[in-house]
């Protein structure tokens, strides 16, 4: 019998990717046609009267126009904040004070279909993620905040925590309600109040969440909520009465953030990008790995700061997982994020699919070779293929920017001490992941790559419990866990 | 060309990690099948059920009927497909076969000392041999777990080839009993051991055992089928047996092997069900997608 040659042999996914629409309802979120900033407890209109709107990226359609905050708005917001931290918030009894990180955690749940509608409308993330993901894990972080507000004397045994007064906290877009959830729920635990700035290209998840504050009924100016792009940003952090600042997003913006609060008393906790490596060795589960690869770089679009970005592979499988990812990629649907099968949404924004296409040109001017999956794409919008570029070299842009989509980068390498060095060979150091069956060889990478995080044999995995932050360029400071609310306190 | 096939040691089959495997099953749960994708997933699924009766009181008389509906799920409901084979002990291979008469169900029988496998290889040749001469498609064979676990792979691997032999040509269905071998690298190993010995199709289970087939253990074997796959070039069919009763959960199978091994696999030569009470609540899922209600089960025949 004559058998062909293995190279010819091609898995055939087509069917796999042609599913029947499954859409979530947009009905069953409410979307006003105009949001106000949320200061002192109230929605009001910005003093400049100026507004700007917010689409979604999966269709270019407006959903809502959203106010513009400028200086009089945030130094109205963080006087509100001063007034209640000093006159309310800071005297409020710690169990108190968690009664309302409860309440807000239940409400989360109780409206989580909402939220996550909203989400996938605004920011574009398929709606299984942020039903299953973005949702949940916010009310979580609020759960997990709420159970150390009255303990904080066993978090810091023989030590007095103090908080430190107004929080200003500016948060990214790719995680709009989860990151608001980061920067809140520890802040009010340790008796701190806030002025939260979300991202202006998807504010309503936030603008959601102020009214849920409302509701529960915490006392106003103890959260405020205001909207605007980089100017309001830079207005926060420059405001004199802000005691510190919280802020997830890009390492230039980082860097601008730092040189500002140079020479002042501010505190800052700063998580940036990352140019993650995923690392899998020849004794790994291939098949679990590939998986972990997929969640790792095409979660979210790629929209993520931890993404496993850059993958290292051993050479005596290199071939193998090359082609299981190829496989695997193939089943990726991509379109509509409203649609409960779509893997891969909308991209944030056109100047983000813009910046991705720079570097697909970039990757493939520096002479590596591109392969993206052959599924279709939604004409409208904004949308990227799944994109693996191979034959890729540590000097190329493309393993070295954050390119912040879905694009991943593979290189091979011989033994455990190069590809140590390969990894480490980054100004970032968000995250790293290792695959391999071998514990002694995890526990010997997790002492040498320098990042935050590292996942053995899994990728992407957050808990309220475990603290996330970075090394070099990525950041400093750690969100999440005992160490999350350390960044809110003074011990004395 | 001859490809040689050389035989891999055993011991070094890949690894598989529970977590990640379980998650990535659990990822196809969330596939939401609706309208003419889940019209055309149930009927199909219903066109790769082994429809099986497996118990010591079978009689004539319940393969007959047994039979008889293979052929005819509801016949109220045209344009249905039939089932893919018949599933009985050899001893009931002649009835099933001259029942199903030339309506193109094949005729499966379990062989080789089901459901445990414990008896001398002749025995079990024996076994084999008589079912093929009573006119049995397919053979359902089951692994010698005890020898297995004993590390001792190329008993079980020379067993596997031997009643194989026996099939003539007869397809051979190798039971690994995933239920007895517990772990998930015993069952990409055994998987292993199935196809290199000569296996037409792996499967679960025996239906007799608990847990039987599940959709982590059968991504396990569904990804050595891929493997061997892309080494030789040679196709094995894949069969989960027991436990899948509700159609949603069929349909969660489909998509399963539709993002492992593709469309070509989505067909009864190459994918089936062990299954006997799946059949009626496919159809009853069918008529609610008809009908738009649904349906009480004394609708639906039960042989």
């Amino acid at each position: 019998m004559a058998v062909k040659k293995s190279n010819t042999i091609k898995l055939k996914f087509d069917s796999a990717r042609n599913l029947a629409p499954a859409p979530e309802s947009k009905s069953a979120a409410k979307i006003n046609e105009r949001y106000d900033l949320f200061i002192n407890g109230k929605f009001e209109k910005p003093s400049g009267k100026k507004y700007f709107a917010t689409i979604n990226p999966a269709n270019e359609e407006k959903l809502a126009d959203v106010a513009e905050a400028n200086n009089a708005d945030v130094n109205k917001a963080v006087t509100a904040a001063r007034t209640a931290y000093e006159k309310v918030w800071k005297k409020t009894a710690p169990k108190e004070r968690a009664k309302y990180i409860y309440r807000i955690a239940r409400m989360i749940q109780e409206r989580a279909r909402e939220f996550a509608v909203i989400e996938t409308l605004d920011g574009g993330k398929p709606i299984r993620e942020s039903r299953d993901f973005d949702v949940p894990t916010a009310a979580n972080h609020f759960f997990y905040y709420a159970g150390w507000a009255d303990k904080l004397e066993y978090a810091f045994p023989n030590r007095n925590a103090q908080p430190l007064g107004v929080a200003g906290q500016i948060i990214p877009w790719n995680f709009p309600l989860l990151m608001a959830a980061w920067k809140i729920a520890p802040a009010l635990a340790t008796g701190n109040t806030v002025v939260l700035k979300p991202a202006e290209t998807t504010p309503l998840t936030a603008l959601k969440l102020a009214e849920i504050i409302r509701e529960a009924d915490l006392p106003p100016g103890v959260v405020n909520i205001i909207t605007g792009a980089g100017e309001t940003g830079a207005a926060i952090v420059n405001h004199p009465d802000i005691n510190k600042i919280a802020f997830t997003g890009s390492t230039n913006v980082g860097k601008i953030i730092q040189r500002a609060i140079a020479g002042t008393n501010k505190k800052a906790t700063l998580e940036l990008g990352g140019k993650a490596a995923n690392i899998i060795f020849d004794d790994a589960p291939l098949d679990q790995a590939v998986e972990g690869v997929i969640n790792g770089i095409f979660f979210n679009q790629g929209h993520v700061c931890c993404a496993g970005s850059r993958l290292y592979v051993q050479e005596s499988v290199y071939k193998t997982v090359v082609q299981k990812l190829k496989d695997r990629m193939e089943t990726l649907i991509v379109g509509d994020p409203m649609d409960k099968n779509t893997d891969i949404g909308a991209i944030n924004s056109k100047e983000q699919l813009e910046t991705i296409n720079k570097y697909l040109k970039i990757g493939q001017q520096e002479g590596a070779e591109m392969y993206q999956s052959a599924c279709s794409v939604p004409r409208k919008g904004f949308y990227c293929r799944p994109t693996i570029f191979t034959n890729v070299a540590q000097s190329n842009r493309i393993a070295q920017e954050e390119i912040f989509g879905p694009v991943l980068t593979i290189q091979s390498f011989r033994t455990d001490d190069e590809v140590i060095e390969k990894a480490n060979n980054t100004p970032f150091g968000l995250s790293a992941g290792v695959w391999t069956d071998k514990g002694s060889k995890i526990f010997n990478l997790t002492t040498k790559l320098r990042a935050g995080v590292i996942w053995a044999n899994t990728y992407n995995k957050f808990d309220p419990v475990s603290p996330f932050g970075g090394y070099k360029e990525s950041g400093y400071g750690r969100e999440g866990g005992l160490h999350g609310l350390q960044a809110y306190i003074n011990l004395v | 060309m001859i490809a040689t096939k050389t035989i891999p040691d055993f011991s070094l089959s890949p690894r598989v990690d529970q977590v990640g495997i379980e998650e990535r099953a659990s990822r196809v749960t969330k596939r939401s099948i609706k309208n003419e994708t889940k019209v055309n997933g149930l009927m199909l699924a219903l066109n790769m059920i082994d429809l099986t009766t497996l118990e010591g009181k079978d009689t004539d008389g319940k393969v007959k009927q047994l039979c008889y509906k293979a052929q005819h799920l509801l016949d109220t409901y045209p344009g249905l497909p039939t089932v893919a084979a018949v599933c009985v002990y050899p001893s009931m291979v002649k009835v099933a076969k001259t029942a199903l008469g030339n309506s193109g169900i094949k005729v499966a029988a379990v062989a080789t000392a089901f459901p445990s496998g414990q008896a001398p290889r002749d025995v079990k040749i024996r076994d084999t041999k008589f079912a093929v001469d009573q006119g049995a498609d397919e053979i359902d064979m089951v692994i010698s777990r005890g020898k297995f676990h004993m590390g001792e792979y190329n008993f079980v691997f020379d067993e596997i080839a031997a009643v194989k032999e026996a099939c003539g040509n007869a397809r051979l269905k190798v039971i690994l009993e995933t239920g007895e071998l517990v772990t998930y690298d015993k069952v990409r190993r055994a998987s292993d051991i199935a196809m290199y010995a000569g296996a037409d199709f792996i499967k679960t289970s025996t239906g007799k055992i608990s847990p039987a087939a599940t959709l982590p253990v059968t991504l396990v074997m569904l990804e050595a089928i891929r493997d061997f796959y892309y080494k030789t070039g040679k196709k094995i069919a894949m069969k989960p047996a027991g436990g899948i009763s509700k159609a949603k959960l069929a349909l969660h199978y489909l998509v399963l092997l539709n993002e492992v091994l593709g469309e070509e696999w989505m067909n009864n030569e190459w994918f089936r069900f062990g299954a006997s009470s799946l059949a009626n609540d496919i159809l009853m899922q069918l008529m609610k997608q008809k009908t738009g209600v649904y349906q009480s089960a004394d609708y639906f025949s039960i042989d």
